[in-house]
């Protein structure tokens, strides 16, 4: 496909890598010719100079013969406009990236009007992961999947946790749960598990499980934690108050502790009902005086990532039972990150790469391939697809014992009739399943590629 | 100062005083009575007056916060005086003062009387003296600007000045469209007030007069036992309709406008009523002794509620005769007073919930001194200046309530009925407690206690900053 990337900050860099690596032709717009230069250094893309919303530099880009823009400036303006001209000019398909809290709600009902394909917020996408760690505060990370039925988890084992030293077949018999362990990190390495694999603590494992099964097995693995009641967030930006909002509907408390004074003001008058302190989160005295070592949760939003992982660190140590949670904007050393003790780590950029990356790859297929989500589990080596039986193949009503699947692939559960089930090697896909695939390959958009032969 | 401006205005007042008295002056046509004559001089003397101010060219006709808040409080005295004049020609109310008083009790729906006995008055002084309540309930220059279309259309300033509450806005873009729609409304409930009054066999003259007397939640009775000799079908439709007429006038343009989840969730409506159904509850357990049944005590409970929280003061029974307990609750809802944008008086509950919500973010600043709070009231920020405002609304209430009540303890009355004919007059309830209770009037108090008193009903009325102002030297200095 073409694909047109219109600012490659932070965001449009990660995406320009991603879609780089899927072999897409891309073409990269931006103001800033040194930054165009390294990308072009460093990936097999065309880079113009200039502004995205200009006639004569989308034209230099062949708008017109491209699949897709995708607009990711700073400003949502120059990116709302940017589609707009594109798809005046031809452009099949155009996503804007568009984060202002003001236009989020009008931006559905002028979505149409302005042949948007897609608008993204990435600090709303980020706020509602959030929420959903806080909903499962043993979890390191949480994605859901076939419409929130079904959860993709990732959990540290502690020592002295039963799990060590059991293997993975071993889950069934022993501890009577159907949580389908997908990927399992220990140290550096990733490991797509067989049944004979020996969990050991220490171990993170990624599981899939429906979200009464995944409550079970936390309960069975004595990792349950009291619900979280209230929230201490340290700096208050855009995703603070996405967060915040979602948190205040479900009844949880919520204290936000941010720098600028004016901020604090346009927080107090948005959020009436949570507490604001105007203070500086790395003040310990101030933590200290805001009672954090009472807080069930301590999340570190704050735009400085070092900052972030320092009160992180602090919060850890001070609030040893409470569910920590770390932002990074940019910092790309996540091996230096994973040993320290900074609880979930968020990626804004991630987030957003992923939502595209999954919009692309659905792009790319005919709508009855079927694929509805994608979620990347560990960094980048390791993902977990969703697909909805459309179309007749031929793996269908093939029970697995006879199918051919290839290494590093797994399909993990299989959501029929509102019920969802770990298959075994007597279950086979029926039409209109929804299947989650859980592989180390990348790039499948059909659901015939998890086949050994079809590997891409 | 733009004297010239502020003098014709408030000729314009006397010309609108001028052609509302016409209208007594046909009742007593109609039922021929000769104090009717009373009325001659009065509007003669007004448009004599009136109409060379009315006539003055102002060469600018700019209305500033300044000049409307002048003009709106010297018309109410004009007005009071020259509205007073009937009854001291007609020699019905013989003193100038009790005239003044009552009249002054009559625009700013105040209903305390120094009248010992009401139904000796003729019928066209009963009907002014009710229909006073009437033009006042509303505002008068709100009502004349709308109609002249003065001040080029712009009377905000004016409108703040005359209505009541601690923050006015206008629900429709035109101030005059704004205007003329809460006229419309304030007309048509009255209307609607007197055919369910008829309903109930009341005399039309007496359900004109009452209705005037509820709409303007005024509560001057034409008999001297007030409510209690009519049928309790009428009582309970005069309590309503003092609760109708004491809540904002906004909510009746969301209920028109089908906005019916905005009037749900309004906070100071649900105060309002959540503190009258206490009230009725709390008042009932301490004097259902005194009733034949709890239903009459109900009845009677919630009709004096009802009178007092929405400062009309119509009754029912002698509620002097109650338990202390009942008489402090009733004393409290003098002070908190009705909805703001209604007609009625007091401090206003949603000044009240400003109030309780900015302690609440004081005390909310002791325990987490760096905590920042906005203050909001229907999902809507509260603005610092509105909550300040509030807060010295306050300090000058207290102010002006401690004078009052130290310059009428000369006349050496009881602390109780000084305490609660303050209470009266300044949160525009009428009726009081002890000598001033329903059953006896403001007649025994010296003609200066009069003037404070009519002082405090006008302060009351135009909630206290647009009189303050009269008394600022600032206010009369040319630069």
């Amino acid at each position: 496909m073409k694909i047109i990337i219109v600012g490659c900050g932070k965001v449009g860099t990660t995406l320009v890598r991603e879609l780089a690596a899927e072999n897409h032709s891309i073409v990269v717009i931006d103001t800033d010719a040194e930054k165009l230069e390294e990308i072009g250094n460093m990936l097999d893309v065309m880079c113009v100079e200039g502004q995205g919303e200009s006639v004569s530099v989308l034209r230099d880009a062949e708008v017109e013969s491209c699949d897709l823009l995708i607009a990711m400036t700073k400003s949502d303006e120059i990116n709302l406009l940017s589609c707009l001209l594109a798809k005046k000019l031809g452009a099949k398909n155009t996503i804007a990236r568009v984060r202002n809290p003001i236009y989020a709600e009008g931006i559905n009902l002028i979505k149409d009007d302005l042949g948007l394909s897609l608008a993204i917020n990435p600090e709303l996408a980020a706020a509602n992961e959030i929420s959903r760690l806080l909903r499962f505060p043993t979890a390191i990370q949480v994605e859901t999947f076939a419409k929130g039925r079904v959860e993709i988890m990732k959990y540290a084992i502690p020592e002295g946790s039963i799990l060590h030293e059991l293997r993975i077949h071993q889950l069934r018999t022993n501890l009577k749960t159907t949580v389908f362990i997908c990927a399992v990190e220990r140290g550096n390495e990733v490991f797509v598990p067989t049944g004979d694999f020996i969990l050991r603590a220490g171990d993170v494992i990624s599981f899939v499980a429906p979200i009464k099964v995944a409550n079970d097995f936390f309960s069975k693995v004595g990792a349950v934690a009291s619900r979280i009641k209230n929230v201490v967030i340290l700096g208050g930006g855009r995703i603070t108050y996405y967060l915040t909002k979602k948190l205040l509907e479900s009844g949880i408390k919520v204290k936000i502790i941010e720098i600028d004074l004016n901020r604090c003001e346009e927080l107090s008058e948005l959020l009436p009902e949570a507490m604001i302190i105007h203070g500086d989160g790395t003040n310990n005295h101030l933590l200290h005086e805001e009672h954090i070592e009472n807080a069930d949760a301590v999340l570190s939003l704050t735009g400085v990532d070092e900052q972030n992982v320092l009160m992180s660190i602090y919060a850890s140590q001070q609030v040893p039972n409470a569910k920590v949670i770390t932002k990074i904007k940019h910092f790309d050393f996540d091996d230096v990150l994973k040993g320290m003790p900074i609880g979930s780590i968020v990626y804004p950029k991630h987030i957003t790469a992923d939502r595209i990356l999954q919009y692309v790859r659905v792009m790319q297929n005919s709508w009855e391939a079927g694929m509805e989500s994608l979620h990347r589990i560990v960094d980048d080596r390791v993902e977990a697809l969703e697909f909805r039986i459309r179309q007749n193949s031929l793996i269908l009503d093939v029970p697995f014992a006879d199918l051919d699947i290839g290494k590093g692939t797994l399909v993990a559960c299989i959501t029929r009739d509102g019920r969802t089930f770990t298959p075994t090697g007597k279950d086979s896909i029926q039409m209109g399943d929804t299947v989650i695939v859980v592989t180390t390959h990348k790039g499948i958009s059909r659901l015939e590629q998890i086949l050994e032969d079809e590997t891409v | 100062m733009n004297v010239k401006y502020v003098l014709k205005l408030n000729g314009c007042i006397l010309l609108f005083d001028a052609v509302a008295m016409l209208l007594p002056v046909m009742v007593a046509l109609y039922y021929q009575e000769s104090s009717g004559v009373a009325f001659a001089p009065a509007i003669l003397l007004a448009i004599g007056i009136g109409l060379p101010l009315f006539l003055l060219k102002p060469k600018k006709r700019e209305l500033y916060a300044r000049e409307a808040l002048v003009t709106v409080s010297v018309a109410w005295f004009v007005m009071s005086l020259i509205g007073g004049l009937p009854f001291y020609f007609s020699h019905e109310i013989p003193s100038f003062i009790d005239c003044f008083f009552e009249t002054a009790s009559g625009f700013t729906t105040t209903g305390a009387t120094i009248l010992t006995d009401v139904e000796a008055l003729s019928r066209c002084m009963l009907f002014w003296r009710s229909f006073t309540h009437w033009i006042g309930g509303m505002g008068v220059l709100v009502f004349v600007m709308a109609i002249a279309s003065l001040a080029g259309g712009n009377n905000m300033h004016l409108i703040r000045a005359e209505s009541p509450g601690p923050k006015v806005e206008k629900i429709l873009p035109k101030a005059n469209t704004n205007s003329k729609l809460l006229y419309g409304m304030y007309i048509g409930l009255t209307f609607l007030q007197v055919v369910f009054l008829l309903f109930g066999d009341m005399p039309f003259f007496d359900a004109v007069t009452t209705a005037f007397g509820t709409a303007g939640t005024g509560g001057f009775g034409i008999k001297n036992t007030s409510m209690a000799e009519y049928s309790t079908y009428i009582q309970a439709v005069v309590t309503a309709f003092m609760l109708l007429f004491s809540i904002n006038f906004n909510m009746y343009f969301f209920i028109i406008a089908k906005r019916f989840s905005a009037v749900w969730k309004d906070e100071e409506l649900r105060l309002f009523f959540g503190i009258v159904a206490v009230a009725v509850v709390c008042i009932v357990i301490n004097n259902r002794g005194m009733f034949d049944s709890v239903g009459s005590a109900v009845h009677h409970t919630a009709f004096t509620v009802a009178s007092i929280i929405s400062t009309s003061g119509f009754t029912t029974v002698d509620f002097n005769a109650w338990p202390e307990f009942s008489k402090t609750i009733l004393v409290v809802l003098m002070f908190v007073g009705a909805c703001a944008g209604s007609t009625g008086g007091g401090i206003k509950v949603s000044r009240i919930l400003i109030m309780l919500k900015s302690l609440k973010k004081e005390f909310t600043a002791l325990v987490h001194p760096k905590s920042i709070k906005t203050i909001h009231m229907n999902g809507k920020r509260i603005d610092d200046e509105t909550t300040r405002r509030a807060t010295s609304f306050m300090i000058c209430y207290i102010g002006i309530f401690v004078l009052s009540m130290i310059i009428i303890a000369f006349d050496n009355m009881s602390l109780e009925t000084n305490l609660t004919a303050v209470a009266a007059t300044l949160n525009n309830v009428g009726p009081g407690l002890s000598a001033v209770g329903p059953t006896g009037n403001y007649a025994g108090f010296s003609p200066l206690s009069k003037l404070v008193l009519t002082f405090d009903m006008i302060c009351g009325r135009l909630e206290l900053f647009p009189v303050m102002i009269l008394l600022l030297p600032q206010t009369w200095k040319k630069y």
